[in-house]
């Protein structure tokens, strides 16, 4: 029988084979080593299956007491592999961007293909951390890997400045989140969540501190899931990093921030001053997310401002302390902004990143455009799309708390958001071709993308797997 | 068999999207369709009370949703509407310049989405079905509009993605007003927890009013109506037949199927609003649709216009206003939909639909004059049309309305100034008529060809089906009028 952990071990032994034959094996063509680490994650992926959820430990002793294998943990799980196989398939797609940006030499290319195993590693342990220090850890695996990832073609002054500022902004955050742990321990004595709940119930404890603690650690986990006014690093990021990794961070490193931020409120929700802050901090993120999307004419900042405007939804779940819904919104939001990137690298290669470049994709590869009208009609919530649904469960969890303010903002930004959305589908429609001939799509990406197309319409038809997989 | 019905279209659009021919895949598919539906309506038994045909398909059991489809009196009127205007649509759609296969694709989505939104028991695919057209409707202003196509395509998307999405904020609390234990998107099973009085009058307000503004914004209630004559008059002929005719009637169709058995009290307690709203679109829309210097958007303000007679018979709260509104629903579609068609016919042979431009035109198109002229006597509401049936009813139900019966209520003034719509319709119309195609023939214009016989088809489909329900409306109100009667008062 498998166990949890098991997978993790599983991906990081796969990581290190992989930077072992890119070390040593200088001869071969370095994306055997891209297929090998698709087909390596395929199979932990089904081995997940096989995983039966534990209820997380109840007496918090023991050497496993940082670690929960329950239901939400293994279901994210497969969302980190799944997300990292796709970033996968779209870095081999983006090789020929980076190999250029390495004149005369085969460097790199392996470490590219191998750091995101790393960081797949990182989000799953991230998933299933409940103690502070486990999950500070596994989030600065993540984190530093990203550094990596960020940077790669640094022969380019614009992903060098992301670099830049990822890691600036990163560190600082950082430091919150260490500050944050530091207080909230001196108050409780504890670092793992339970028995910080426990402590917290104590009328002794000191609340105020607890509460400062808290909202360090809400700053550091804002500058993850890109939550105003946290938000700033994310337009420049985003746009200078190479695009395969844009679309790694946009769904892998906000899906984390998510789930943590999940399990670090679960304590502290006695506090009723954290809600009324997560209120205000989801009015401010939809706002200007949407907002600020508006006037944007880069695909790729677009969909920067674009992930900050669906964290602000996704806050509005968090607020109302709707897990599911949170999560169901976050598997669509996987599935929809995989497959723009997915669209966004193979057009980018042939003509630029701009929504006026993709003028005229309707004729010149009807397929591409397809998947891109999906992905754009999904972002924005038309019915019978992932996007939808993931609207449908948060507006629904709302209502149910009369979240007056946050439903107004909300209803505005979304006829924002079909402004900004389909003025990607009007490029690809209504605008004529300045080029005309067809763009070459490989099978891997062309199956890679379908599988995307389906699952989003499907999910959106048809939620209840879903739902189930979902059920405590 | 229901099913089907939805099915055709979409598959044939799908279908054309993959590449089939587009034209013989669609016509065939909306004739077949068309035959589906009257099948349906001879199969159609009046004096059952509940859906029909009824298939269900569960998809989450656990929040009670369920892809269920059927069909009452109300709803087949509906359907028959859609089909009728989907045929006459794509015949008069013709050889399209760039992506053609696209344009029928999305007309026949429009049309599966209508359908489907028409046939669904589940409030949940009611919604969603709907909002299947959006995109579709996008396109086709975008891509194949004229004039200020792009400002237009905008504006409704905008409006209407709004609209919706307060919609289903008020579907939502609509759904959570019920007890947990009851909570389901099926529309039987809601009325069966509004007849036991489960849904507070606290909670029918606020859904009612969600509901008008989102309904009231996809129908183009007065001050939510800036979108429809920009839209209408930049979309190519097809896409304003189909909005007009089929999809702005899904608002007043869910108004009919929601408020009428679920929120007796919200409808009660909002009337006032509703009215003096509706007097805006009668009237106000009225006297701007008489300012206007051009054909479509003439049509496009006319559409607004009527859609207030429609809502004065919901508002009325009496079987003879709500059947009147169901009838004059079905005969507007009809009638705006020929009007249209024949507009978007100038406009392929002229260039223009500006009145001044325009004149004589009856000298060289004779077919398409009487015809114009049959739509514009019809949609003025002349007797022997369907629309004079559904006015009359309307004006009848309205002043002796369902609230406060025998006594003096805003109903009667607002009945007297609606009446007075129907001047006004008959000042453009005829207008419209007149400067289109009557008077001094410009030099321009000799070369003018009529209607060719072909597309004689489609308009004698249409106004067959106005004139046979104009003669025969009783064969219509004897299925319409069960579908109200448990929940509304008789007028005694």
């Amino acid at each position: 029988m498998i166990t949890a952990p098991l997978l993790e071990i599983a991906v990081l032994v796969l990581g290190m084979v992989i930077l072992m034959f890119e070390a040593f094996a200088t001869k071969i063509d370095k994306r055997v080593l891209a297929y090998a680490a698709i087909a390596g994650l395929a199979v932990v992926l089904v081995a997940t299956f096989f995983v039966a959820p534990t209820p997380p430990p109840n007496q918090a002793t023991g050497f496993w007491n940082f670690y929960t294998a329950d239901r939400l943990s293994i279901f994210f799980k497969q969302f980190a592999l799944l997300t990292t196989m796709s970033v996968l398939i779209m870095m081999i797609d983006y090789a020929p961007v980076v190999r250029s940006s390495f004149p005369g030499s085969h460097d790199g290319l392996g470490e590219f293909f191998a750091v995101p195993v790393f960081t797949c590693a990182g989000l799953m342990y991230l998933v299933s951390a409940i103690d502070f220090v486990f999950i500070f850890v596994s989030l600065e695996l993540v984190t530093i890997s990203f550094y990596v990832l960020v940077s790669f073609t640094r022969r380019n002054p614009l992903t060098l400045e992301a670099g830049v500022k990822y890691l600036v902004l990163s560190a600082l955050s950082t430091a919150f989140l260490v500050y944050g742990i530091a207080w909230i321990f001196g108050v409780t004595g504890q670092t793992n969540l339970q028995r910080i709940t426990e402590a917290l119930a104590n009328p002794n404890t000191d609340h105020g501190a607890a509460l400062f603690g808290m909202v360090s650690v809400l700053v550091a986990l804002g500058f993850k899931i890109a939550a105003v006014p946290f938000q700033i690093w994310v337009p420049d990021v985003y746009q200078g990093a190479p695009t395969p990794v844009t679309a790694y961070l946009s769904v892998g490193s906000k899906a984390a921030g998510f789930v943590v931020l999940l399990r670090v409120l679960q304590p502290f929700l006695m506090l009723p001053q954290i809600q009324r802050l997560l209120v205000l901090i989801a009015l401010l993120t939809l706002i200007y997310g949407n907002l600020a999307a508006l006037p944007q004419g880069n695909l790729k900042r677009l969909l920067a401002y674009s992930s900050i405007a669906h964290a602000g939804y996704l806050l509005i779940g968090v607020v109302c302390l709707d897990g599911r819904a949170v999560v169901f919104y976050l598997t669509a939001y996987l599935l929809m902004t995989l497959l723009s990137f997915a669209v966004l690298v193979i057009v980018s290669q042939q003509t630029g990143d701009r929504i006026s470049d993709f003028d005229g994709l309707g004729k010149r590869s009807p397929f591409l455009a397809f998947a891109m009208l999906i992905a754009m009609v999904s972002l924005a919530g038309v019915p019978f799309t992932a996007g939808f649904l993931g609207k449908f469960f948060i507006f629904y969890a709302a209502i149910a708390q009369r979240q007056i303010a946050l439903l107004v903002v909300g209803v505005i930004t979304v006829g924002c958001g079909f402004y900004y959305y389909l003025k990607v589908v009007r490029a690809m429609y209504w605008q004529s071709a300045t080029k005309i001939d067809k763009i070459p799509v490989s099978a891997l990406s062309r199956l890679a993308i379908s599988g995307l197309i389906i699952a989003t319409i499907w999910l959106g038809v048809y939620p209840q797997p879903i739902l189930d997989a979902l059920k405590r | 068999m229901v099913l089907f019905i939805i099915c055709c279209p979409i598959i044939a659009a799908i279908l054309v999207m993959i590449g089939a021919p587009a034209r013989k895949t669609a016509l065939p598919a909306s004739g077949l369709t068309l035959t589906a539906t009257l099948f349906l309506l001879a199969s159609f038994q009046p004096a059952q009370r509940e859906f029909q045909h009824v298939t269900s398909f569960s998809i989450s059991p656990e929040w009670h949703l369920s892809f269920t489809t059927g069909l009452d009196g109300l709803s087949l009127a509906m359907v028959l509407l859609a089909a009728i205007v989907t045929l006459a649509a794509v015949w008069f759609a013709g050889k399209i310049d760039k992506y053609e296969n696209a344009f029928y694709a999305c007309l026949l989505f429009i049309s599966g989405g209508a359908i489907g939104a028409f046939a669904s028991i589940d409030l949940f695919f009611f919604y969603a079905f709907h909002e299947l057209a959006l995109i579709p409707t996008f396109l086709l202003i975008g891509i194949w509009g004229s004039g200020n196509r792009v400002a237009a395509a905008w504006k409704i998307t905008i409006y209407l993605a709004i609209g919706s999405f307060i919609l289903l904020l008020g579907l939502i609390l609509l759904y959570q007003s019920v007890p947990v234990a009851s909570r389901t998107f099926d529309i039987r099973a809601l009325k069966a927890a509004a007849a036991l009085g489960q849904i507070s009058p606290d909670a029918q307000r606020h859904v009612y009013l969600l509901l008008l503004i989102g309904f009231g914004i996809l129908i183009s209630l007065f001050p939510f109506h800036t979108w429809a004559p920009e839209a209408y008059a930049s979309a190519p002929a097809p896409a304003a037949m189909l909005h007009a005719g089929i999809l702005k009637k899904f608002g007043l169709y869910g108004l009919l199927r929601l408020a009428i058995p679920l929120l007796p009290e919200g409808a009660r307690h909002w009337t006032n609003l509703l009215v003096v709203l509706l007097l805006g679109n009668i009237i106000y829309v009225g006297l701007v649709t008489i300012a206007q210097k051009r054909l479509d958007w003439m049509l496009g303000y006319s559409s607004v216009m009527h859609m207030g007679y429609i809502f004065l018979g919901i508002a009325s709260a009496s079987i003879l206003g709500a059947t009147g509104a169901v009838v004059l629903m079905f005969a507007h579609g009809l009638s705006i939909a020929l009007l249209f068609a024949l507009a978007g016919e100038l406009r392929k042979r002229t260039g223009t639909l500006v009145f001044d431009e325009l004149g004589g035109l009856a000298k060289m198109m004779p077919f398409a004059g009487l015809a114009f002229g049959l739509g514009a006597f019809a949609a003025i509401g002349l007797p022997g049309f369907a629309n004079f049936a559904g006015e009359i009813m309307i004006f009848f139900g309205a002043f002796k309305n369902g609230w406060e019966i025998g006594r003096f209520h805003i109903f009667q003034i607002a009945t007297v100034l609606a009446l007075w719509g129907v001047v006004i319709s008959t000042v453009y119309m005829l207008r419209a008529y007149r400067k289109t195609f009557m008077g001094a023939l410009n030099e321009r214009w000799k070369g003018l060809v009529d209607l060719q016989p072909w597309l004689r088809v489609p308009v004698a489909l249409l106004v067959g089906a106005l004139l046979c329900y104009g003669f025969f409306p009783q064969s219509f109100v004897r299925i319409i009028t069960p579908a109200f009667r448990p929940y509304l008062s008789a007028n005694k």
